[in-house]
Order: C-alpha cells, then sequence, then structure tokens
C-alpha cells in the first residue's frame, strides 16, 4: 500500500506540473497574445496582420496542439507510474 | 440494429450515411436545375434530415439506466468528438459567428478564440477526473464529492438556470429557420423544432442523442463549408481559402476608407445595423481588456457547462475521455477557424465595386432589383434607403440583420439556391443537436439529482427512466413557451449562459479534484455566493446600471467567478478539513486505473 502511495505521489506531482506548463502556455495564447494585438499587426504572416492572424487561426490551432501534445506527456507519466490504461 | 455490432460497425455506418447525404444533395440539384422551386427545395432539405434524426432516436431506443444516462459508455473518442462538436456548436455559432465578426470585427474574435481555449480547460482540468470518478451528471460529482444533499442541489440550481438560458436561444433558433425554411409562422416553428429535439432524445436518451449529434455534425459542417469554398473558388482566393485570405483582409481595409466605414446612418430601422466597426482594429487598453475578459468568460464556461462535461461521461476510459476533447476541439476548430474567412469573403463580396456582386457604390436602383435584397427586406431582416438621394448606395445606406450573413451568403455570392437549403439543414442541425444535449443536462440532473438522489432513493429503474422522460417533455414545452415569446436575442442569452455556469460551478468542479482542502461548506458558499454575485450584477447592468471596468452584461463572469473562489477558499479553511474517506476518494479520482468511484449501476 505505502508502494502504492508513493506511485500515487509521484504520478500527481508530475501531472500537476505538466498541468501547469500546459495552463502557461494556455494563458499566453488566449491572453497575452491578443492583448499586443494592436503592435503585432505591424507583422504580416502568411500575408495576414499576426494579430489578427493570431485571433482567427494561430491560437486555435496551438489549443489543439495543446491538447494532443498534453495527453501524449500524460499518457507517459501514466504508464512510468504504472496507472497506464491497456487498450 | 444490434448494438454491440453498431459500435463495431461505425465507421461504415456514417461512411455510408455521409455518401448518402452527399447524394441527396446532388438529387436536389439536380431537382433545382428542373426547375423544382427553391420553396420547395429548402422544405425537402429541413424534413430529410429531421426525419433522419428521427429515425436514428428511435433505433436508439433504451429501458436501461446506465445507456440512458451516458449511452453505455461505449462511445469511441473520435466520435464522441463529432457528437461533442455538434453538441457545442450551437445555432449561435452556425447562424450569429460569422455575423458577428462581420459586423463587430476584432472584438468579436474573443468568441472564437474563448469558445476554443476553452478545451484546453476542460481537457486538463475536468475531463479525465469526472470520466474517473464514473458519474451520471454534474452534480453527481459534485454531490458524492463534497457529500450532502445542499451541495449537490446547489449544483443542479446553477445547471438548471445556465442550461435552461441557453436552451430557449436553441429552440428559439430552431423556430427561425423552421419558419424561414417550412414558410411557417415562428410560434409555430418553434413547436415543431420541439417537436424534433424530442424525437431525437426522448426514447434514448443519451445513447440517442449521440448518434444523432454525429449524424447533426456531419450535416452542419458540410453545409457550413461547402458555400465558403465555393465563393473561394469564385474570387480566385483558392480550393481551401483559410490560409490565402490575407489578401482580402487588406484589400477590405482599403475599401473602408474609400466607401468611409464608420460614418454613422442618418435613418435608423429597427434591429438592423450598418458596418461601422473596421474589419481588423484591434484598439489598444479598454479594447484589449474587453477581448480578453470576454474571451476569459467564455473559456471558463465552456469548462463548467454540464452538457458539455457530460460527454465525456459517455467514453469507454479515461484515455479516451483525454483523446475525445482532443477530437473535439479539433472538430470544433473546423467551424471557428472557417466563420472568419467567410465574414471576410462575404464583406469583401459586397463591398468591391470590382466584383460583379458589390453593392456599395453602385446605382440604388440596379441594387434594389437583386432577388436576395427583395427577398430578406420583405421579412424586414434587410433595408436598403438612398438616404443622401445621390442615387447610388453608400455604406451608411445598407442596413442588415447581423445574424443572417450566413444565411443570405449562399444568395449574395450569387450561388445555386440548392446551397442555401444546405446551409438551412445545417443551421438546424446546430441548434437542434445543442437543444438536445442542453435539455438531456436539465432533464437528467432533475430525475437523477433531485428526484431519483434526494426525494425519493428507493425508486426502481423503470420509474426513474419514465420520471426522465416526463421531464424531458416538460422542460422543453416550458423552453418553447419561453422562445416564443423572443425576449432575448440569440448572443446574448448564450453569453450569459456561459457566465452562470462559469460563476457558480468552475472552482467547485475544478477544486474537487485539484485541492484536497476543499470542504462541503467551502463549495456551497462558491456555488451560492459566486452564482448570487453574478446573478446580482447582471441585474444591475441589465437595468441600466453603469458597467465597472468596462465590465457589461456579456462578461459578468468576470465578478461572479473571484467571489466564487475567494468564499471557496475560506470557508473551507474555516471548517474541518475533509475526512480520510473523502480524501482517499480524490486520490482515487486522480489516477487513470482502478475502479470508478461510483459503481456501474447507481
Amino acid at each position: 500500500m505505502s508502494q502504492d502511495n508513493a506511485a500515487r505521489e509521484g504520478h500527481w506531482a508530475k501531472t500537476r506540473t505538466l498541468t501547469f506548463g500546459v495552463l502557461i502556455v494556455w494563458f499566453i495564447f488566449s491572453f497575452v497574445v491578443h492583448w499586443f494585438a494592436q503592435s503585432l499587426n505591424e507583422m504580416s504572416f502568411l500575408g495576414f496582420p499576426l494579430g489578427y492572424y493570431m485571433a482567427v487561426q494561430g491560437s486555435l490551432a496551438v489549443f489543439v496542439l495543446l491538447i494532443v501534445f498534453s495527453n501524449w506527456r500524460q499518457d507517459a507519466i501514466d504508464h512510468e507510474f504504472g496507472f497506464g490504461e491497456d487498450e | 440494429m444490434i448494438e454491440g455490432k453498431f459500435v463495431d460497425n461505425l465507421p461504415k455506418v456514417y461512411g455510408l450515411y455521409t455518401g448518402g447525404f452527399i447524394a441527396f444533395i446532388l438529387l436536389m440539384a439536380i431537382l433545382e436545375q428542373m426547375g423544382v422551386s427553391a420553396e420547395t427545395i429548402g422544405i425537402l432539405f429541413v424534413l430529410f434530415t429531421i426525419f433522419i434524426y428521427a429515425a436514428i432516436g428511435w433505433l436508439s431506443r433504451t429501458m436501461q439506466v446506465s445507456a440512458y444516462y451516458v449511452a453505455g459508455r461505449e462511445v469511441p473518442a473520435l466520435f464522441n468528438g463529432m457528437a461533442t462538436g455538434a453538441d457545442w456548436m450551437s445555432g449561435a455559432s452556425f447562424v450569429a459567428l460569422a455575423g458577428g465578426v462581420y459586423f463587430g470585427g476584432h472584438g468579436y474574435l474573443a468568441f472564437v478564440v474563448g469558445w476554443t481555449g476553452g478545451y484546453v480547460l476542460v481537457a486538463s482540468l475536468m475531463a479525465p477526473y469526472l470520466r474517473k470518478f464514473g458519474c451520471y451528471t454534474v452534480p453527481d460529482f459534485i454531490g458524492t464529492r463534497y457529500g450532502g444533499n445542499l451541495a449537490r442541489f446547489c449544483a443542479v440550481i446553477v445547471l438548471v438556470v445556465a442550461s435552461f438560458t441557453y436552451v430557449t436561444a436553441q429552440i428559439n433558433a430552431t423556430g427561425t429557420i423552421a419558419s424561414r425554411a417550412l414558410e411557417i409562422p415562428f410560434e409555430v416553428g418553434v413547436w415543431f423544432g420541439l417537436l424534433g429535439i424530442l424525437l431525437c432524445s426522448m426514447l434514448g436518451g443519451m445513447r440517442a442523442v449521440t448518434w444523432t449529434q454525429v449524424a447533426q455534425y456531419i450535416v452542419l459542417i458540410i453545409a457550413y463549408l461547402t458555400p465558403v469554398i465555393w465563393m473561394s473558388n469564385k474570387q480566385g482566393f483558392g480550393l481551401i481559402p483559410h490560409f490565402s485570405y490575407g489578401d482580402a483582409v487588406a484589400r477590405i481595409a482599403e475599401l473602408e476608407t474609400v466607401h468611409g466605414v464608420g460614418t454613422a446612418a442618418t435613418e435608423s430601422f429597427p434591429r438592423l445595423k450598418i458596418l461601422t466597426t473596421l474589419h481588423n482594429d484591434p484598439g489598444t487598453g479598454m479594447a484589449a481588456w474587453k477581448f480578453v475578459t470576454l474571451a476569459f468568460c467564455m473559456m471558463t464556461g465552456t469548462a463548467s457547462l454540464p452538457h458539455i462535461l457530460m460527454r465525456y461521461f459517455t467514453t469507454p476510459t479515461v484515455n479516451a475521455a483525454r483523446k475525445s476533447v482532443a477530437w473535439s476541439l479539433f472538430f470544433i476548430f473546423l467551424l471557428y477557424f472557417t466563420a472568419p474567412a467567410l465574414a471576410t469573403l462575404t464583406k469583401l463580396q459586397v463591398l468591391d465595386p470590382n466584383l460583379a456582386t458589390g453593392i456599395i457604390g453602385k446605382a440604388f436602383a440596379d441594387v434594389q432589383a437583386l432577388d436576395w435584397v427583395q427577398k430578406w427586406s420583405s421579412v424586414g431582416f434587410l433595408a436598403i434607403s438612398d438616404s443622401n438621394g445621390d442615387g447610388l448606395l453608400q455604406i451608411n445606406e445598407f442596413f442588415m440583420r447581423p445574424d443572417i450573413v450566413v444565411l443570405a451568403t449562399p444568395e449574395i455570392a450569387g450561388l445555386p439556391y440548392v446551397i442555401s437549403g444546405l446551409v438551412a439543414a445545417g443551421g438546424m442541425a446546430a441548434a437542434m443537436s445543442t437543444a438536445d444535449g442542453l435539455l438531456l443536462a436539465i432533464a437528467n440532473a432533475l430525475s437523477h439529482d433531485l428526484y431519483y438522489k434526494i426525494i425519493d432513493p428507493k425508486a426502481d429503474s423503470r420509474v426513474r427512466l419514465i420520471v426522465a422522460r416526463v421531464l424531458l417533455i416538460v422542460i422543453g414545452a416550458a423552453g418553447a413557451g419561453v422562445a416564443s415569446l423572443k425576449l432575448t436575442g440569440i448572443l446574448g442569452a448564450v453569453a450569459w449562459a456561459f457566465c452562470f455556469a462559469a460563476s457558480g460551478l468552475f472552482f467547485p468542479l475544478v477544486l474537487g479534484v485539484w485541492w484536497k482542502r476543499a470542504t462541503r461548506q467551502g463549495a456551497i458558499a462558491g456555488m451560492a455566493g459566486g452564482f448570487l454575485a453574478g446573478t446580482f450584477y447582471l441585474y444591475y447592468v441589465y437595468t441600466g446600471g453603469t458597467p465597472i471596468l468596462g465590465i457589461d452584461h456579456l462578461r459578468f463572469g468576470i465578478v461572479g467567478m473571484p467571489v466564487s473562489l475567494i468564499l471557496m477558499i475560506v470557508v473551507s479553511l474555516m471548517t474541518p478539513e475533509p475526512d480520510a474517506e473523502t480524501q482517499d476518494m480524490i486520490d482515487r479520482t486522480r489516477i487513470p486505473t482502478g475502479k470508478p468511484i461510483l459503481s456501474e449501476e447507481h
């Protein structure tokens, strides 16, 4: 049981770190980038003003990739501590 | 249709279904060429698709509790993603979003960012843990994690208020589309829409809603992408316009100067607007603050809305729930990154005098003679008026209801009527699927949490499922009754639902998993305090109070959420920490393997 507890604690510590990291990236692309949209519009990306591009596509694509990445890392953490689901 | 076989054959079944739907579109196109009237095609589109959904609803009927509440927990991640996409994308997303971007410019894109970014929160904070918990409803989690009927009851109240606000907007949207396509009065259209919605959900609960939502996603995404891609090819932006419409954005900026966008109108028409906001002008300071606060409310609302969270209770495993969030966002992304493209290309069609479709700056009499202008004017959704009498149509002489942009785009761009019929069917699918999810969330919370868990815990499963269905009809009828009063616009009601859910449920849900120290009393204080603070603030600004720091009625979650968080932390720390049993329950919730906290039939 104590071994199981240690595994749980290790698993949760890593899960927490991963989640924290994910939320930082989320915060940047949800708020920081759009706060500076006016300045970013001075730059151009794929023919779009960058600030505009981030609001119509850039942030959205980052969110999709962020979830995929986080699922992949979480899977690795689950397996590392023996909590992987075998499908 | 045998259930086991059906789940194994999903790709084949829905592949055939998609092929059949495309064949139906082609058949309609042929009928149009043969001279069948536009009205008939519109009616056929709406009736045919509703008939298919009703048939799926009938085939998925069930008398099993776990099939009724969580579709037997056997929905694969990809298909659950599609169902969530349909569940999520409402009449507002389908009908009003592009119109909002068309008229609201950059500020409106906060909805686009908010309604996608929320899924990051769903994936990392909520979905896998709620799935592991094994609950049937969101209040089921609150009630079990914190214990006691009062906590469960508070969650039911917040859920009902948020979802009911939202569902009236959806029934309103089905009524609008049905009344336009079938040419019946709006009040009749509302009840017709409700009938279609109930046909999908009543007999089979979550199982039926899941399989109709997958079918509805396929219809709505085809209906949304087809006109944009068609239009893009006509205008020379290539097969997939999404990566190449930057030029259109630049061209619109030039035309805005030429046409003098921003000039106020000298006349006014009720509920119609002229274009005054620049297409791409994000601004700083207050404008940036409004953008981020709106995006924040929409994101936290996404992660608290029970009809979305409950979709992730239907996957076979925790891992599948996580994957399913990724698929959901991908399917939602397909529509949301198309909406601004649609708004941009449609605007260019209207503004650019070099295009055959351009109307601004053209002779007033010519514009007045256009079919689509006449058609939408006749129902009061559009108006043109030569205010300055110069014989030309100026930007401030063209009035339009924002939410017709998507529905009118095929006609503005001169696409065949079959596309308009398709778009009507898509809008109907979007509104119906969301209404279904919401009605089910409300009825399930009342039948499972209020009736079974609080009022009569000895009720047998037959009685429970009958109660659930009666509630579904009663709530649907109440929603249709409110919708036929036309109290709020589609968009306002939707934003309110998000703010209600975020104010009352976000922190109790998140901290229930992430903070062991959170207690029952803390959660109750957080739910009641956040919800009431948000509601009072909404009442204050809606009855004419000056918004503090620009926090208006669309973003009152910004007020409710901090109140909820602070109360929850302070009250939790003042009360004794949860017992060892609860702490162990939270530990088990945090790992994906092992038995769910709640048993399969509870």
